[in-house]
């Protein structure tokens, strides 16, 4: 499997205001391959912004390595680097330059100098892939969150990245946009084989990732699968996180004294399990 | 504090070609003492509601009533400070508003401005601090050098630091991770319920809203459509549906699980403690 991006023993540390440092990620280790999804969850101020600005080259390590498409990142490569990674911020309404949907997506196109010949059906295709080139046209301060933040992802995907970074890009949408950005990025995955690092706090989100890290006073506390993350309930709960609803009334059944077998990560799952287990005997 | 809204229209830029509509006849009653929820679709009307309920805008139509004061759009700005006085709002990211030096004189800054003694107001602004759960400490600090959470908290006892009755909340845990999150809603339902607040929550979390409200308010498309309990709204998916609007989990959860036993839990199940016990009951019952 091909590496993407890989940290090694990378450690940062920020100044702090009386005059010592404060340590914000902490000898951290991991490897990002091809095709996977990455989700990165921690409580705010837990390290996980400073580890995507570590990514991106927006800070360099005090310690360690960050190699991203097999290269250490430097201010040199830097560059040509980031020309293959795309981003997605947090809020929609502070990443917009252009005044219609499609001028927007292709305001990167433009700046890297793409002819205007190739530069028309990139951002038909990279709209289409986000089920909104029917908004061609459209002003993107009209639009809803979800909407604006589907276009963003838009903007990214018209430079054709190996790499998307959401930097809790689905944080300030409505449930509904929410729903709408996550089902985006899952087909994306399923058709291109796009990989993607996702930090965010929506644990929807965190059950479609392949692999997850658990960020915690700048260490990374967990790895693994969705399931085998949420497995260490407790230890989440009291770092701040949440679990999934199926596996929170799980555990409040168990307490009332219901045996469930399994650890359920979705509704459909539990449901299932009550009616094999409990009512159809 | 009584608030009712009484066919309350609001045009944005009224009598120019840029005129929109944002509110048709729009009916409401919050009660004294009560938690009320607003919720609705994005773009439904609620932010635009909101921003009458403390005299920001005045209806085009119509006439809101705060306590003994109306306000119609003949109402002059001067008549509107006792009301803002009265109703506090928390807008969303509320820590963008931040500005001064220290976090003591960031909480002081609105009683100041009412009028209130520097000596009365400092010392308000302590208790906040403590009742916030924030480090005693932090008063001296500059409110850019917090964290986001903090950040948050001293943002809202800027507003809590006038003593309004009323305390209107635009999705304010925005944001924030899931303790975060939780913490400010149990803070708010503590303070509604020892200060005695006429509390007004704006979300899109339908779990927040049955959790926490003791009456819901759905708006859409500019309209107050639907009133009533938890119980009386999250009871009617369908007509939820018809606005966009999806149940509480727990409650989708419950009728998911009444489909497959083919009987009803009993009384809507609001929350996730409320749905474990009811699941728990009627599995007990079933194997006696």
């Amino acid at each position: 499997m091909k590496e993407i991006l890989s940290l090694d023993h990378v450690s940062f540390s920020y100044e702090a205001e009386d005059g010592g440092t404060r340590r914000a990620v902490d000898d951290v280790s991991f490897t990002v391959n091809d095709g996977e999804w990455i989700a990165i969850v921690g409580h705010n101020g837990s390290g996980k912004s400073t580890l995507a600005k570590l990514m991106i080259g927006l800070l360099f390590p005090e310690e360690g390595k960050v190699k991203v498409f097999l290269e250490e990142l430097n201010v040199d490569n830097l560059w040509e680097i980031r020309s293959d990674i795309g981003i997605v911020f947090q809020n929609p309404d502070n990443q917009f330059v252009g005044s219609t949907v499609q001028d927007d997506v292709a305001f990167a196109l433009e700046n890297n100098g793409i002819p205007f010949e190739e530069m028309v059906p990139r951002v038909h295709e990279s709209l289409a892939q986000v089920n909104m080139e029917g908004f061609l046209d459209h002003e993107p301060h009209h639009l809803s969150g979800g909407q604006k933040q589907r276009v963003a992802i838009a903007g990214a995907l018209a430079m054709r990245p190996k790499l998307l970074i959401l930097d809790e890009a689905t944080s300030m949408l409505d449930p509904q946009g929410r729903d709408e950005v996550i089902q985006v990025v899952d087909e994306l995955k399923q058709t291109t084989g796009l990989t993607v690092i996702s930090i965010t706090h929506d644990l929807e989100e965190v059950l479609l990732a392949d692999k997850v890290v658990v960020m915690n006073s700048g260490k990374m506390m967990l790895t693994g699968k969705p399931e085998e993350i949420f497995a260490h309930g407790d230890e989440l709960e009291s770092i701040g996180l949440d679990l999934p609803f199926a596996a929170r009334l799980s555990r409040s059944l168990r307490q009332a004294g219901i045996a469930i077998q399994g650890e359920h990560m979705t509704e459909e799952e539990l449901v299932n399990e009550l009616w094999t287990s409990h009512f159809s005997k | 504090m009584d608030i009712t809204l009484q066919q309350v229209g609001y045009s944005y830029a009224k009598g120019t070609p840029f005129e929109k509509r944002a509110l048709y006849e729009a009916n409401a009653s919050i009660r004294s003492g009560s938690y009320t929820a607003i919720i609705g679709h994005t773009g439904s009307g609620k932010s635009t509601l909101l921003l009458h309920l403390n005299g920001l805008l005045k209806p085009t139509e119509g006439a809101v009533r705060i306590g003994d004061v109306s306000i119609t759009a003949a109402t002059k700005a001067k008549e509107l400070k006792q009301i803002r006085r009265n109703v506090g709002i928390v807008f969303q990211f509320p820590e963008h508003q931040l500005f001064e030096e220290t976090v003591e004189k960031d909480i002081m800054f609105g009683p100041l401005n009412f009028g209130i003694p520097e000596e009365e107001a400092r010392q308000r602004a302590h208790e906040l601090i403590r009742l916030l759960g924030l480090p005693e400490d932090i008063a001296q600090k500059s409110p850019f050098d917090l964290s986001g959470g903090q950040m948050r908290r001293v943002a809202i006892a800027g507003v809590l630091a006038f003593k309004p009755s009323v305390l209107i909340l635009d999705e304010p845990t925005a944001g924030l991770d899931p303790r975060g999150r939780k913490e400010i809603m149990e803070l708010f339902n503590k303070l509604h319920k020892e200060e005695g607040l006429t509390t007004i929550l704006v979300t899109h979390s339908m779990e927040d809203a049955a959790r926490y409200a003791d009456q819901i308010l759905v708006m859409h498309e500019g309209r107050s459509v639907m009133s009533g309990t938890p119980e009386e709204v999250f009871g009617d998916a369908e007509q939820l549906k018809s606005f966009r609007l999806g149940l509480p989990r727990s409650v989708a959860f419950q009728r998911d699980v009444e489909k497959l036993f083919g009987k009803p839990l009993g009384k809507l199940t609001l929350t996730e403690e409320q749905l474990a016990s009811a699941i728990a009951a009627a599995l007990k019952e079933g194997e006696q």
